[in-house]
This record gives C-alpha cells, structure tokens and sequence, in this order.
C-alpha cells in the first residue's frame, strides 16, 4: 500500500510535467526537448522569491507556497511562450531533424545560463514542509505529500476543463486534428500555440516549485532526468493524449514504485527507460491512444 | 569564403587536413598542448561515426556516448583485468559495438524521428547507470590502470607516440568513412535522409540500412573509446554523460552534417576553443546551447556541409564507348 | 500474344478512421499493357496504388504479382519483386545529383557490399561503373536534356518529372505505376510524355497510370477502370468507358477528347491521410 502511494505521489509530478509534453506535441508534433528544464526553472523561481521573502515565507508557511507558486507559474509560462517564438516558430516549416536540434540547443541553454545565474551547486530551498504523517491503510502517508497530490490534481483538473469547454481549448483540439483546416476556419494558429506553450510550461513550472518543496534541493540539471520520465508517462499513455499524460504519470510513478522495491534503487531510472523501450516497441501509440492506420 | 569551399569540395581537403595534424606538434609539443591535440583527434573520431548515423542518414541519434562507453569499457576490463594487450581488444570492441548497435537500433530504428531521438538518449543513460552500478565497471570510480598502445613492441604510450598513432587511426576512420559516404550504401543512407518513402519505393529495405548506419557509428565510436581509454589509463562514468553525445552533436551539426571534412573541422573547433578560451569557460555550454539555436534558424545545414558533386573515379578504366569515365557519386570530400 | 495476368487486385478494400478509401475495387493488368486509373480527386486513385506497392496495408482484399500474394510485404519487398512507382506530387532525392536520384534504382541490381567500399576493390569500381552507364542509359531514354551533375531540385519540373520516371524504369520492373505523370505539363511536354509511355510499353513493361488527362488516358490505354468514392463503376477499353453511360453521367464531360479544363487540384488533405512520416 505504502508502494502504491508512493508511486501515486511521484506520479503525479510526471503527470504534471508529462501534460505539456503531450499537449505541445499533439499540437505541432514536436517534442520539446526544453520542457524539462522548464521544470527546473520553475524550481528556481520558487527559490528565489522565497529567499527574498525570507522570515516572511517561514511564517506564512503552506499560504507561502502558495503565492510562490503562482508567481512562478506565471515566469514558467512566459518562458515558454519566449522559446516558442525563438526557438520553435521560425523552424515549423523545417525539416523534424532541425527542429529537434534545435530543442536540445534550447535545452542546453536554459540549463547551462541557470548555472551560470545560480552556480552550478545544489541549492536548499527555504522552505521545507513539515513532516506531519498519518496512516492510512498501512501506508504513511505525510500530510505534505496529500497537499501537494490535491494541487497537482487541482490543476489537472482545471486544465481539462480548459480543454474540454472553453473555445481555446477547442481550438487546441482541432488544430491538433486537422493544422490546415484549423487555419482555414479562421483559428489563430500562432495564438493558440503560444497559449499551448504557456499553459504546459506553467503546470511544469509547478511541478517544479513543488519538488523544490518536497525534496528540499534543487539544481540545474534536476530538469533533465524528469523530462525524460515525462516523455515516458507521455509516451506511455499516449502521446497527444491529454487524459493520457495523466494516466501515464501516474502508471509511471506506480511502476518505478514497485520496480524499485524489487531491483533496488539504484536501477530506478533504467527500468523507467527500460519500459519506455519497451512500449514504444510493443504499443507506440499508449495506452489511450488512438489506432493509427498501420503503415507497413 | 570562396576558396574554403573549393578546397572542401576538392580531394586535397584530405592531405591539407592530414598535414596539419602532422605538422602541429612542431608548433607547439608540451604535454598540455598534445593531450589537448589528442582529444581533439578522438573527439574529431566521434563526430566521423555520429556523422554517418546523423549527417548520412540523418537518424538523430541523443546517445552516441553509449558506443563510446561499450567502446572504453570492454577494452578497459580486458586490459586491466585479464591482461590483455590494448591492441587485441579491438576486435573484441567491434563485436560488442555491433552487439550494441543491434541491441539498441533493432526496436528503436522503426520509430519516427523524434521518438528516436528520446529513446537513444534514454539508452544513453542506461548504459551509463549500469557501468556506475556494476562491479564489474568499477562501479562510481571506473577503471584506472589502463595500458598504453604496444605495437608489435613499439611503445606508444608516450603522448607524442600516442598522437601520432591517433592520427593514422583516424586518418583512416576518416578516408573509411568519406568512401563509404561515395558508394552504394552511402547513397542508400542519403536517400533515407532525403525521402524515406521513395528510398523504400525503389527497393531499399530502409530498416536494414538503418541499422548498418547505427551499427557503422557503433563502431566508429568503440574504437575511439578504446584510444580513450589509452589516453588517460582510466575511465569513469561521468566521461560519458549527455552532456557528451550532445557536443559531439554540436560539432556534425557545427561543422557541415553529413560532410566527413566538415564535422571534423566542427570537432576541432568544439573541443579546442575552450582551451583557447579558459577564461571564459564558465560560458561555453551556454553558448553552445545559443549557437545551436541560432545555427538551426539560420543555417541549419552547418559551416562546410556535404555538396553533392559528381567525381570521376582515378585512374578510371577508359574502356566504354560512352565518353563519360566511370563516376563516383556523392560527395567533394576527402581522398577516396 | 501472351495474356499472363501480371497484376491481379482481388476486392481490394481500405478503411481507417471512419473513412473508406477503397472499397471493393478488383482489376488485372496484362504483361506489357497499359491500364489507367481514372476518377474524381479522392476517388481512391492514390489509396489503391499505395495498397499495391506497400506502402498502406489494407483492410481486406489481395494483390497477386506473377501468382505471387504481396499483399502483405513492405515496399522495398514489393519493388524487388519488379514493381516501380512515381509519386502524384514529385518526391526525388532533391539535394541530391540527378544521376544520384537515377542510381537509386539500381541500389538492388549491382553487387556492392561497404567491405568493398572501404577498400575500393575492383568490384567496388566495376559496381560504380555499372550503377553510372545504367544511369545515363535511362536518362537517355526519357530524353533528358538538363545537366545530369546538378542537383535535382535545380532542374525544370517537367525534366524533373522526367528524372523521377527514369528513377523508376532504372528499378528493371515489369509493372510501373504512374501517378498523375502529366499532372503540370504544359502541352507539348504532355505530347512527349505520351511517347514515352508508347516506348516503355514497347519495353514489355507493364504500366498501370493515374491520370486526370483524359485526351492522354484515351490514346494511350489498353484498358481503363473507373473509380468514384472507392468503388469501381466501371472497366473496359477506352470506346467502351467512352460510351458507359454511368461514367458519362459521374465524371466525363461531353468533351472527350484533347485538354479539358483545369480539374482541381489533389487536396492537400489526400497527403496527410497517408503515412505520417
């Protein structure tokens, strides 16, 4: 039981981040290679207004994390919206290769000008939640932890609302569906991506605060391994795949849980890896996702 | 920049390069500048093999350390656990980087580009996770103690031994790979990066061809692990980060991809600026991350790329009553 | 006069995403004749041909090459059995030379292994010999005039066409399948195009085409099968599809001969119903 909560708190955080891996991808097949280290970014943010909060944030506790997290949802996003224009727009007319290069280029940049802002040391977040545990179900479950699933979900939940009832959301779908046709029925192509863009980084920019929170150290390439755990959940899900990238955070977190439990560890991350292979090999289009039309 | 292009496109880029190498140690021969020309050589090496997997046949390929690793790890255990002589690795070498390139490459070279490229980089890391768990490997320290090169009792341990070793090496990685860019298997590659479907509609299995780029850059990239390992005697997994494949990246993207003369000026340039530069340092892999951006939006084919040019063959037979010798297509580039 | 069935589609169906590309269409093509595909824009035309040289697996129904089922196997297995094809929107290799994109066809017929590559052994030149003379052999057949060295995306389109026809006929096949070949060329260039398939049909290679010129279907077809929504509404020669009054009423005009007006364009969206690279 213990494993399975585990896994649902970690997974949640893949979900978060996994979110706007697909969302980007399903709307100009791209995988942002960058998305992770949004997530980094957004940890940061939280760091430093919490520091230059300082006796203020310790006093103000959990309500703390709060605003911190909107400010850096805010930050996240525009750094997001600002890749897109320089980055990815000139390119979406280019061949995929030059695209993803230059997704790596950005990739690099924004870990390596962090470490150039904050030093390339691990940094301690002010604020650390206290520890408050209760039991449920065999299972300690920290009061924490319960905290930071209901934001994730929270905003999961307010994104798929987004999408599913608003007419920006319905125009994500359908550019999603069908790009030329979308620009024909007089959709604002650019607009729309650039909310894509800014919505995703923004959940990934959480997910990044709330991490610094949890875990209590931060550094500038915390951002790497957990796009690639991302793109696993995406993946695992189906990519493009909203309601997907949820579910696959979640089996992700379940599975790394359970995987460690039995191999140690240490191998943590190769049977994440492992089982990406694996489904990409197996079922490429998730769990969810739709039966393309086979190509020979 | 005129003359810089008609010297890539000619045959003589190849022994105006070669020169260089052979010259630059009477420029300057102190223990830092050779080590510093030596890594400049491996690394020039690994931008040959990436260039045949991305520049050829443009698979983008995240984890090319993992070769490099295999590569630097097999030769490693052998030599420092069982005595072998560095040199009888090799073969070895090449059968675990071929091993390799069909373990990773068999499922993977049927996914669509990006998800080949996550997937690569993910098998980067497993590689490196499991020479930094296993005991075998070393575990967190590596392996030290790894011999210099005897050749049939010639020791070239020493640097300026070892770096003219390295440059007959890959001297000929170098004249391998143009040739195999300039024949039928090249131009299979090429027409895979240029148009899958029709490459497949005149009957070229495109997942077997793949899988002999993945496996040539398998290879190359072994056996520059090797000369690693002889280099600096001991190895560890941090030498082999992501951090790795993406220079080497850079560099066939820098240097023209798909050019054999193009990404090893590109490695060069890679690996020797920031010794150049010591003092700003701290930049360096923020502006590469920059540059890349910028290299794509506005020249994303890189400084010196690959020109398709029509080359006769030397010393071709004048037997056919056409009036055209026997050409070879594909590439201006290095000495066939 | 041998009649072999060369090509024989048996109740050829494809069905993805709620749409049904082709349904139930079945033909033969002899040895050496030459059969045409006409039919409105997203008639199914392109979908058949896909199902035919692998490139989509369909939901029901056969091909037979020479009693041989290929319905199952992938493209590059489908042309080493003797099956070439153009594309409806022009795909050569365009950074590539033009006697590159010409050599592609050969990649299957001269023997060369990189070992041989590496080493540059005399089978290595007398392979690159071969692959050049066979080049320039088929672009002296389709007549090619421009500079076989340059790259091909520099040439005119309509000896870029031209290029991607001696791609195909340097593949050796016994069936060619041609899609939309005079699609873009202008009236004199259509008049050599109609030569030429008269001279590949004198080779014994069988052609199947997609064509919208119906002046050029009807001069140069031995038989003619008509598509309208994925099914067949009729097959024969051209007198008797000239005459079929339900091909009259779907898709031919009183005008029956020479150019007809500008039939639109092949939707943008036919491409992306196919493979997403």
């Amino acid at each position: 039981m213990q494993l399975i909560w585990n896994g649902i708190f970690v997974g949640s955080f893949y979900a978060l981040v996994a979110l706007g891996y697909s969302m980007v991808y399903g709307i100009i097949k791209l995988l942002n290679f960058a998305h992770g280290d949004i997530y980094m970014v957004g940890a940061f943010v939280g760091f430093a207004v919490l520091t230059g909060m300082g006796g203020l944030a310790t006093s103000l506790g959990f309500v703390a994390l709060l605003i911190v997290l909107v400010i850096a949802m805010l930050v996240t996003g525009a750094a997001g919206l600002i890749i897109e224009r320089v980055a990815y727009r000139p390119l979406r007319n280019s061949p995929r290769l030059a695209a993803l290069i230059t997704a790596v280029g950005a990739s690099f940049a924004l870990e390596y000008g962090m470490r150039l802002i904050a030093g390339p040391n691990p940094q301690v977040y002010p604020l650390r939640l206290s520890g408050q545990s209760v039991h449920v179900l065999g299972a300690s479950v920290s009061l924490d932890q319960v905290a930071l699933v209901a934001i994730a979900f929270a905003l999961l939940g307010g994104l798929d609302t987004l999408v599913m009832r608003t007419s920006t959301g319905r125009a994500m779908r359908a550019i999603a569906l069908d790009p030329k046709a979308s620009l024909l029925m007089g959709i604002n192509v650019d607009r729309v991506i650039s909310r894509v863009f800014f919505l995703g980084s923004a959940l990934a920019g959480a997910a990044g605060v709330m991490a610094g929170a949890y875990y209590g150290k931060i550094d500038f390439l915390m951002g790497f391994l957990i796009g690639l755990k991302a793109f696993t959940a995406a993946v695992i899900g189906g990519i493009g795949n909203l309601r997907g990238a949820v579910l696959g955070g979640l089996v992700l977190g379940l599975l790394e849980s359970f995987g460690t439990n039995y191999l140690g560890g240490q191998w943590r991350d190769v049977f994440a890896f492992g089982f990406l292979i694996a489904f990409l090999v197996v079922r490429p289009t998730g769990i969810l996702g739709e039966r393309v039309t086979e190509r020979v | 920049m005129g003359w810089v292009r008609s010297l890539f496109d000619s045959r003589y880029v190849g022994v105006v390069g070669l020169l260089v190498a052979v010259l630059a140690p009477f420029v300057t021969a102190t223990t830092y500048s050779l080590s510093v020309m030596t890594s400049a050589l491996l690394f020039a090496m690994l931008a040959i093999g990436l260039n045949i997997v991305v520049g050829y046949c443009g698979l983008l390929d995240l984890g090319y350390a993992a070769f490099f690793a295999i590569g630097a790890y097999t030769s490693g255990v052998l030599a420092t656990r069982y005595g072998w002589p560095l040199l009888t690795t090799v073969p070895v070498v090449i059968v675990a980087a071929v091993l390799a390139g069909v373990v990773i490459g068999g499922p993977t070279l049927r996914l669509r580009s990006d998800y080949l490229a996550i997937v690569t980089l993910g098998f980067g890391e497993i590689i490196r996770i499991t020479a930094n768990n296993l005991a075998i490997t070393g575990g967190p320290s590596g392996i030290y103690g790894i011999p210099g090169i005897d050749l049939f009792g010639l020791d070239l341990s020493g640097p300026v031994g070892f770096y003219y070793f390295c440059v007959v090496v890959v001297a000929l990685a170098a004249i391998g790979a143009a040739r195999l860019g300039r024949s039928r298997i090249g131009r299979a590659w090429r027409f895979i990066r240029e148009d899958e479907d029709a490459a497949e509609a005149m009957g070229i299995n495109t997942y077997r061809i793949k899988l002999a780029a993945y496996i040539c850059g398998a290879i190359w990239g072994g056996i520059a692990g090797v000369l690693f390992g002889a280099q600096l005697s001991a190895i560890s997994p941090p030498s082999f980060t992501f951090l790795w494949s993406a220079l080497i990246l850079m560099a066939v993207v820098l240097g023209g991809m798909g050019s054999t003369p193009g990404v090893v000026v590109g490695a060069v340039i890679i690996s020797v600026l920031p010794e150049i530069l010591r003092g700003v340092a701290d930049y360096r892999y923020f502006v590469f991350g920059i540059m890349l951006i910028v290299l794509m939006v506005f020249r994303p084919e890189g400084l010196w790329p690959h020109r398709a040019v029509e080359r006769p063959l030397r010393r071709s037979r004048r037997r056919q009553p056409v009036e055209e010798p026997p050409v070879e297509s594909g590439s201006g580039g290095r000495l066939p | 006069m041998t009649n072999a069935e060369l090509l024989q589609v048996r109740s050829l169906r494809l069905a993805f995403g709620g749409v049904t590309a082709v349904d139930g269409l079945s033909f033969s093509v002899s040895e050496g004749s030459i059969f045409s595909m006409i039919g409105p824009n997203g008639a199914g035309k392109t979908s058949a041909f896909n199902c035919i040289t692998g490139f989509y697996r369909p939901s029901a129904g056969t091909v037979v090459l020479d009693g041989e089922d290929i319905t199952r196997l992938r493209p590059s297995a489908v042309a080493a059995r003797g099956v070439s094809r153009t594309f409806q929107n022009l795909r050569l290799f365009g950074e590539m030379t033009v006697l590159d994109n010409v050599r592609a066809g050969t990649h299957l017929t001269i023997r060369q292994n990189p070992l041989d590559a590496l080493l540059h052994t005399p089978r290595f030149r007398r392979s690159e010999a071969e692959a050049t003379a066979h080049a320039h052999q088929w672009l002296d057949f389709v007549n090619l005039r421009g500079d076989r060295a340059a790259e091909a995306r520099h040439l005119p389109y309509g000896e870029q066409r031209r290029v991607e026809i001696a791609r195909a006929l340097a593949r050796g096949p016994k069936l060619l399948l041609l899609d939309e070949p005079a699609a873009g060329l202008n009236h004199s260039e259509k008049r050599e195009l109609l030569e030429l398939l008269r001279r590949i049909g004198e080779l014994g290679v069988a052609l199947v085409l997609i064509e919208h010129d119906m002046g050029l279907v009807m001069q140069v077809s031995d038989r003619i099968v008509v598509l309208n929504f994925g099914k067949e509404i009729a097959e024969g020669t051209p007198d008797e599809i000239r005459k079929d009054p339900a091909v009259v009423e779907a898709y031919l005009g009183k005008d029956e001969e020479g150019d007809r007006a500008p039939r639109p364009r092949p939707k943008p969206l036919e491409r992306t119903q196919e493979n997403t690279p």
